[in-house]
């Protein structure tokens, strides 16, 4: 598989948040600004590489009754230092993204690629499945953030897309809001997947799909 | 007052799930039938409080006199895992129904991110044993309250008519999203 390919793949086939729906504490909380779900997904992308690598590298030694311990530690080791490195360079994001930070322990992206992927794999592909991952949670991060922030302050990373008169709705930047407008994506992407594998279908064997349609 | 501000602060304007997003995982996948979900509350219930307990007295008789404070994160967690490990073990001996009715969740709490948020807050939030304890029990009562509100709309959701792309998870999503909105009026 290419390294385009492998990209691709946790960006639109195994996203993390649409297709896995995994990950969805820190999905919902931190993205009432678009700012603050890029921070989250990059502070996530790299905990995720460093555990993918290390496991990787470890998974010959680590035996196999105490892995799950193992990779805990070493997750929550690389949430330690992303965490001190957030508060020493970059204050307003580790306030902004308060308890999520250190909860990025528990995130079962992260886990989950370490017992499915990195410890069945070598380095280099651990690697760029931690990328492909990690691009795709911090893509669907900052697209969901972006529409929270626009509808609900009118605003989009901080800059004023619509007049400050304009009477935006609120309630978008509140929970409630986090919950519906994520309800809707789901929706709308499996309505969209749904269309086009019927068209695929279509393509390859046309009376299957009139049949089926 | 302060104690019954903590208890019902917990449950109502900082709901755990509907407000603070924590616990989401379990809130969607065990919120199909309100029996499970009773099962899931009081299996929360009872972790959390141990594990809040546990994790206060670590802090403040481990962590903070030996200046430890920056292995919270890695502490906490070895410590909810083996406390999960051993409430488990010392279930099944002592009480085997109760095993049966709570066992099944029990190695899905670890990683319910709830049970590490509790245990975080009741530190950020400076709080003292008593107060952690209303605290996590409040949290708790909350979460199950949430859980089983959503599984009993999910369970009349079945039997209607639900358009093909919000079947299953956008619609609760959506659902939860109204639940949370009826919550935030104890706030306004």
């Amino acid at each position: 598989m290419s390294i385009l390919q492998e990209l691709k793949r946790g960006i639109f086939a195994e996203n993390p948040t649409f297709r896995l729906m995994l990950g969805m504490c820190p999905t919902l909380a931190v993205t009432t600004l678009a700012v603050n779900g890029v921070g989250m997904g990059l502070a996530t992308t790299a905990v995720l590489l460093g555990s993918n690598l290390v496991v990787s590298a470890l998974k010959n030694v680590i035996p196999n009754q105490v892995r799950i311990p193992s990779f805990i530690v070493i997750i929550a080791t690389f949430v330690t230092v992303v965490s001190l490195l957030l508060e020493a360079f970059a204050y307003s994001l580790y306030e902004a993204l308060g308890i999520f930070l250190p909860l990025i322990v528990v995130n079962c992206i992260i886990l989950g690629r370490a017992e499915a992927y990195a410890s069945k794999h070598s380095l280099g592909k651990s690697a760029l499945d931690a990328l492909g991952i990690g691009l795709g949670f911090t893509l669907s991060l900052t697209v969901l953030g972006a529409i929270r922030e626009f509808l609900g302050a009118g605003t989009v990373f901080g800059l004023q897309v619509l007049s400050e008169s304009a009477d935006m709705a609120t309630i978008f930047s509140l929970p409630p809001g986090a919950f519906i407008t994520l309800g809707l994506m789901m929706a709308l992407i499996n309505g969209l997947t749904a269309r086009r594998g019927k068209r695929s279908v279509a393509r390859r064997n046309p009376a299957v799909a009139k049949r089926e349609g | 007052m302060e104690l019954f501000m903590i208890f019902f602060g917990a449950i109502f304007f900082n709901n755990f799930v509907l407000n603070r997003f924590l616990g989401i995982c379990p809130f969607l996948g065990v919120s199909k039938r309100i029996e499970t979900s009773v099962g899931m509350g009081m299996a929360v219930a009872f972790v959390m409080t141990l594990a809040s307990v546990m994790t206060w007295l670590l802090q403040g008789l481990l962590l903070n006199p030996l200046g430890l404070g920056y292995l919270q994160t890695i502490v906490f967690i070895l410590v909810i895992a083996a406390l999960v490990q051993f409430v488990e073990m010392f279930m099944q001996k002592v009480s085997p129904t109760l095993h049966k009715a709570l066992g099944v969740y029990l190695p899905l709490i670890t990683t319910n991110c709830a049970i590490l948020g509790i245990a975080i807050l009741n530190i950020d939030y400076k709080y003292n044993l008593v107060e952690t304890i209303v605290h996590s029990l409040g949290a708790a009562i909350g979460f199950t309250l949430a859980l089983v509100m959503l599984a009993g709309i999910r369970e009349k959701l079945e039997i209607n008519d639900v358009p093909d792309a919000f079947a299953g998870v956008p619609i609760a999503l959506i659902t939860a999203g109204i639940l949370a909105l009826a919550f935030s009026g104890f706030v306004l």
